[in-house]
């Protein structure tokens, strides 16, 4: 009953983002280059017939209307479309949607299955070789631009090595998709039993998402070194030394369950923070995600999928950090149990 | 020999920037079985830091810099890690100074309890339970099948150091170093933890080593006291000589600090404060603070001399002072 009256009052606390969010997208339709209606109607409309276009759309009502149809808009799943697919920016999101989820997810795990032990390492080995070699892989992986770290890999892996797959899309030529059940690939293809499938998803799968999840292991690693150096000089800690409890109890047991405490924050951030940072990843890798496809609506002045794009990251991130609120309560009992 | 503890010439710096904190230094003290030693000094005295030393747990920037710990006639400081592991908490155990933030935010109390049985006296899950329950019943926590399944943060502080105590006696230590276990307690409950240790201490024989800089505790339950200032020990004698006859002049104003019901005075300060322990006077640490403060002790440590039998001081106006009357 505490729990639940813990979770009704995060998700109470998230209804003010999420409509902050939703301002700030309906005002991006104001701000994006475009015209709306002058999309809709082509270059060659007359101004009678712009003019007839805007009122068809309601463009001449007033704001706070024009704002409520965008938001029932919203919850019909109604997005606008895209003006050079022609579709409605929902449907193509949805198409799309899985791909991204793929990848992001797998460059968490990346970031967390490399970053967690590499943050623990040169914590407790402070100011070692092992600290330091963390440090700097750390800032490599922040330092450089994503793009750059792309190419490098499809430069090295895949034309000079030949190890990895051409960088296009999800799957190699000829691979058929798995049958559909939650849209990623890898997931599909394990269900369904079907290695051919699986094999060609997680050889696409390795560049892209080691490039996206390199960026993301610095900070995953400097937040878990961080706490957990806070955490090793904590009075607890230090009664758990006075004790006599074994070295990884002590380390691998105390200090870093309460250490993942703030690691579910920091994957929370990243989360989003991979969310907005894709769409590079997925245009160097042709990843047929959302990303690229927020990227060539950029390119080509396409307002309602660029607007969309941002709604949906700004809304993950809120619906993460929801997500992430709750899971500190499951694991902290002093939430649990105020 | 009956000294259970042996502690010659310990020394332990912190290497900080401005050079080394000589937290402890030079100090001498024993420890005999059953025997409960007070270590008092002000706020930074290097009590704590002494205790750490004990357990071997004094890590960087710290460093115990000469000194030796015999414990029942072992060399603490030449046991192999893994052995001296199984020392603390089975053999010395401590309780700490912070009650609250001592205990693991995560576990429940019990379990925080049954598992050093787990690990030290080899007990089944089972067995450990039983004796957690029996540890907290004498510790006196009321409904212990209740308090041994809820955290830390659930109780209060005095409910907290009680299971600190019942988690340092369940292993049943020869020594119990008691960091302070009365602070931050209100005064009722801090008689009752103090009544609890000695009795405990009765029951069990287990020696403590009680840390604390409060006089007045001193006086209820010590056998003998060892008073600490800036890292030395500059006074240590049986509880009773030490107040009617203390001998150097930090005693002399520690025990006129002391509030008494049948003396109607004000406290008196300690004037001055601690000096700094980073490159500190090469003399007599006190004389900065000292009415009787000498030109030689400014310029040598005082070495410690016999004031009575069981009686040691270490101060120069002292040795003056004798040798006129
Ligand atoms: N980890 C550390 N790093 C640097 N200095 C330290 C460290 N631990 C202790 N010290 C220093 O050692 C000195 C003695 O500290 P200690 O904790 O033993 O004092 P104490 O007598 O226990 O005081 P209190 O009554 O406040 O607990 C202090 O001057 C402190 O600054
Ligand atoms: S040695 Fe000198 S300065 Fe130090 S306490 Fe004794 S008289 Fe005072
Ligand atoms: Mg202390």
């Amino acid at each position: 009953m505490v729990f639940f009256n813990y979770v009704a009052r995060r998700f109470a606390l998230a209804l003010p983002t999420l409509f902050g969010v939703s301002v700030i997208c309906f005002t991006l339709t104001y701000l994006l280059p475009g015209n709306p209606a002058m999309v809709k109607a082509g270059p060659f409309a007359t101004p009678e017939h712009l003019a007839e276009m805007e009122r068809q759309m309601g463009l001449d009502r007033p704001f706070p209307e024009q704002y409520y149809r965008y938001v029932s808009g919203i919850f019909k799943g109604d997005l606008g479309e895209s003006a050079s697919t022609g579709r409605p920016v929902s449907q193509d999101f949805l198409q799309r949607l899985p791909a991204t989820l793929e990848l992001n997810l797998a460059s968490l795990l990346i970031a967390i299955v490399i970053g967690l032990p590499l943050g623990v390492l040169s914590a407790v080995h402070r100011d070692t070789l092992v600290d330091h070699i963390g440090r700097v892989v750390g800032i490599m992986g922040v330092a450089m631009p994503s793009f750059l770290t792309g190419l490098l890999f499809v430069y090295v892996f895949f034309y000079m090595l030949d190890l990895a797959p051409s960088p296009l899309g999800r799957l190699g030529s000829g691979i058929e998709p798995p049958a559909h059940v939650t849209g990623l690939y890898v997931i599909d293809s394990l269900i369904t039993g079907n290695w051919t499938t699986l094999r060609s998803s997680l050889h696409q799968l390795m560049l892209p998402a080691g490039t996206l999840g390199l960026s993301a292991i610095a900070p995953v690693a400097r937040m878990v070194r961080s706490t957990m150096l806070e955490i090793l000089e904590s009075d607890y800690i230090k009664a758990a030394w006075a004790a006599g409890l074994p070295r990884r109890t002590v380390i691998y047991r105390d200090a870093l369950r309460n250490a993942l405490i703030p690691v579910i924050t920091i994957s929370g951030i990243v989360f989003g923070f991979l969310m907005a940072g894709n769409a590079v990843v997925e245009s160097v890798f042709s990843w047929p995600g959302i990303g690229n496809y927020a990227v060539t609506a950029l390119l080509t002045k396409d307002s309602a999928p660029i607007q969309s794009f941002i709604l949906f990251v700004a809304v993950t991130c809120v619906m993460v950090n929801l997500a992430v609120d709750i899971a500190y309560g499951l694991i902290d009992p002093r939430i649990r149990f105020s | 020999m009956t000294e259970m503890l042996e502690i010659s010439d310990l020394t332990v710096h912190f290497q900080i920037n401005q050079g080394a904190i000589e937290a402890v230094d030079h100090i001498n003290l024993t420890i005999r079985r059953g025997e409960i030693l007070g270590l008092v000094g002000e706020s930074g005295s290097g009590k704590s830091v002494t205790s750490f030393a004990i357990l071997r747990l004094i890590r960087p920037p710290g460093r115990v810099v000469s000194g030796s710990v015999h414990f029942d006639g072992i060399d603490l400081g030449s046991l192999p890690e893994e052995q001296m592991r199984r020392m603390r908490g089975a053999k010395i155990a401590m309780v700490s100074q912070t009650p609250r933030t001592a205990l693991n935010p995560l576990l429940t109390v019990g379990r925080q309890i049954s598992r050093l049985l787990m690990v030290h006296a080899g007990l089944s899950t089972r067995e450990a339970e039983k004796r957690m329950l029996e540890m907290l019943r004498l510790v006196r926590i009321p409904a212990p099948e209740k308090r041994a399944n809820q955290y830390p943060h659930q109780l209060s502080g005095g409910m907290c150091q009680r299971v600190m105590i019942a988690m340092a006696l369940a292993t049943s230590p020869q020594l119990l170093l008691a960091d302070e276990p009365t602070t931050g307690l209100d005064v009722s409950i801090a008689a009752k933890i103090l009544d609890l240790l000695r009795e405990l201490s009765a029951k069990t024989g287990a020696a403590i080593m009680l840390v604390t800089h409060d006089l007045g505790v001193v006086a209820d339950i010590c056998d003998r006291v060892a008073v600490m200032h800036a890292g030395q020990v500059v006074e240590c004698a049986p509880v009773r000589e030490l107040f009617h006859n203390p001998a150097h002049p930090y005693t002399k104003a520690l025990v006129r600090s002391i509030p008494r019901v049948d003396r109607d005075v004000v406290l008196e300060p300690i004037p001055g404060s601690v000096p700094s322990l980073v490159n500190p006077p090469s003399g007599c640490r006190y004389a900065g603070r000292c009415e009787w403060a000498m030109d030689r002790c400014r310029v040598s440590r005082p070495p410690m001399v016999e004031a009575a039998p069981g009686h040691v001081v270490a101060c120069y106006g002292f040795e003056e002072r004798r040798g006129t009357c």
